[in-house]
């Protein structure tokens, strides 16, 4: 039987990228699996609803009011749990992630090496792939030390969104997903807390295609903080009991 | 006496305001309640004069009125904390009352399409 596997990507304002994505992850989904591509809009401003209804292949989930990644994010897994979804992954809606890699990531799970798989693009030695910029690298560092020394585990690319998930950190996620702006690094620090397996996999990730990142460098020495101080809080609450 | 007057009147006044607030609805009883703790404390020192005088220096506070500054602004702090955590928590209902939205509005747009197919057949 073909495993249901949900395709989550989260948009704000990514008239100029999306398109682009959806072709790149229409044209290397693995035939073996029932897929269906999510496309959450979080309230864009811009015609990035209009594209994707004219589109027309992907399911869309369209936010009332901006939310935040995490929560657009957060959206795409109810919907995959709702729909009895076995597998679910995170993909960029600004062209970051390539979609080569997808079969990478969904691997660990189908083997059963992980329950949650992490795009990283720092697994291969320097100077292969795209190895981001110096002040993103610094924040990068940062996190990985944080989350050693709160987690005992330490990731190999903290800020990465490319991300899978079994069926059990799917409903993990889907009810204790950070709704933060930014929660990618406080993510591992939850799932290890609440024992999920978890497998850095190599992934090559693009510059951005157009738009404007979310993180300049002024805002960069802001959302260190603030996802440091979120990661530290993760680390300080006990592990969810009511989760089995 | 006439400061005493005034400060009793006044008290009164700020009772009777949120009390009327509750009575129209404008103000729910949960978030009412600190201020009713606030102006009863009001009351009870407009009343009371030694009270104030009592109090600074049982916590060794000289200047009296400085006490009073003290209790206002401990209570005013609390309010605000008390407004964070209500704001917080309506932040996550208003997430979750969105998500929802957004995932009714597809359950929606594919039962349309569906049944759209149906007649045409």
């Amino acid at each position: 039987m073909k495993m249901k596997v949900a395709l989550i990507i989260p948009c704000f304002n990514e008239q100029d990228n999306i398109i682009g994505v959806i072709d790149d992850v229409f044209s290397h989904l693995p035939p073996d699996e029932d897929w269906r591509v999510i496309a959450v809009n979080d309230c864009s401003a811009d015609a990035t609803l209009a594209k994707l209804d004219e589109d027309g292949r992907a399911v869309i989930l369209d936010l009332p009011c901006n939310s935040g990644v995490g929560a657009a994010v957060q959206t795409g897994f109810k919907y995959a749990r709702a729909n009895g979804f076995d597998f679910a992954l995170k993909f960029d809606g600004d062209g970051q992630h390539r979609a080569d890699y997808i079969p990478a990531l969904l691997e660990v799970l189908k083997n059963d090496q992980a329950d949650f798989a992490v795009g990283s693009r720092f697994i291969r030695p320097e100077g292969q792939g795209f190895q981001s910029t110096s002040l993103r690298r610094v924040g990068i560092r940062f996190f990985r030390f944080l989350i050693r020394l709160l987690s005992g585990y330490t990731p190999s690319d903290p800020t990465s969104g490319f991300r899978a998930y079994n069926r059990r950190a799917l409903e993990f996620a889907t009810r204790y997903y950070p709704s933060f702006d930014y929660p990618e690094p406080e993510e591992l620090v939850l799932m290890k807390k609440n024992h999920f397996r978890i497998k850095d996999v190599f992934t090559e990730m693009r510059e951005r295609r157009g738009g404007v990142s979310s993180i300049s460098w002024y805002r960069g020495i802001y959302y260190m903080f603030k996802v440091g101080f979120a990661i530290f809080m993760v680390a300080l609450r006990p592990k969810e009991e009511d989760f089995n | 006496m006439r400061i005493q007057i005034i400060s009793i009147v006044g008290s009164l006044l700020f009772i009777f305001l949120i009390l009327e607030l509750i009575r129209r609805k404008k103000l729910k009883e949960a978030y009412a309640l600190i201020w009713g703790v606030m102006s009863i404390c009001f009351l009870i020192l407009a009343c009371w004069v030694d009270a104030l005088g009592f109090v600074s220096k049982l916590i060794g506070i000289e200047y009296a009125p400085a006490t009073l500054f003290l209790v206002l602004l401990v209570t005013v702090v609390l309010i605000l904390i008390q407004f964070s955590v209500i704001i917080s928590s309506q932040t996550d209902k208003i997430r979750s009352l969105s998500q929802e939205t957004a995932l009714l509005k597809q359950r929606l747009a594919e039962l349309e399409k569906g049944s759209a197919k149906n007649k045409n057949k």
